[in-house]
């Protein structure tokens, strides 16, 4: 998994590539639990992204909530098929603002 | 019918993934359903890797068995007795303070494969994913 993060003022943009499972999710948490303090507009780019499970949800899950916390906004974008399945299947998909 | 026995540890997710998807791709399946059956054996894997043996670390033995168009994919455990399929399933349409991650991952797998059954025989978990490739 890559991560490669574009700061624009205020809106962060996380491009997360690759598989976001059990053993890389861990890596993804470090950057939402300490690298949003100053960022209001939260985008994950997932066009690279082939892979999510369950350990990879529980960090949406975190960074949704403390983005909800600090009155900030969330996107995630670019999903392939496959993972807009698996945001579906676990209701994921009605939790959080997929374009 | 292939098998892996491996130490149970979270590190070795990338070998077990390996072995599986050198199985599927031997029997030509579908990205869909390979995806599928990889998030199935992450979400099985991890949970003997983090509670069959806690504190302390076994092996578990997974084999795969392609009949047909359908594959079989077998966890064995020498841990403490565990049903994944006993846990009740999460509130999919909790709200988001609501929402928590727990049960979520075997959720996943029970909505994404055909079948799923486990038993207790010797000492030994045992738990088969069926999943049809096409």
């Amino acid at each position: 998994m890559t991560i490669n993060k574009t700061l624009n003022e205020t809106a962060l943009t996380i491009e997360v590539e690759g598989r976001l499972d059990t053993v890389t999710a861990p890596e993804l948490e470090k950057e939402v639990k300490g690298g949003l303090d100053s960022v209001q507009a939260l985008t994950f780019d997932f066009s690279k992204l082939e892979y999510i499970s369950s350990a990879g949800l529980r960090v949406l899950l975190t960074a949704q909530k403390l983005m909800k916390k600090k009155g900030g906004s969330m996107v995630i974008k670019g999903s392939s098929e496959d993972v807009l399945e698996i945001f579906e299947i676990t209701g994921f998909s009605t939790l959080l603002d997929i374009e | 019918m292939v098998n892996l026995e491996i130490k149970a540890e979270v590190e070795n997710l990338d070998k077990v993934t390996a072995f599986i998807d050198e199985q599927l791709e031997a029997a030509d399946c579908p990205m869909k359903a390979m995806m599928q059956i990889e998030l199935a054996v992450e979400e099985i894997y991890v949970n003997i890797a983090h509670y069959a043996y806690a504190p302390n670390v076994g092996d578990a033995l997974i084999t795969v068995d392609i009949v047909g168009d359908t594959a079989l994919i077998t966890f064995e455990d020498s841990g403490v007795p565990y049903d994944p399929l006993a846990k009740a399933d999460p509130d999919i349409n909790a709200s988001l303070d609501d929402r928590t991650i727990g049960g979520l991952g075997i959720f996943m797998v029970k909505k994404s494969m055909d079948d799923m059954r486990y038993s207790y025989q010797d000492g030994k978990n045992i738990l088969t994913l069926e999943k049809k490739l096409r």
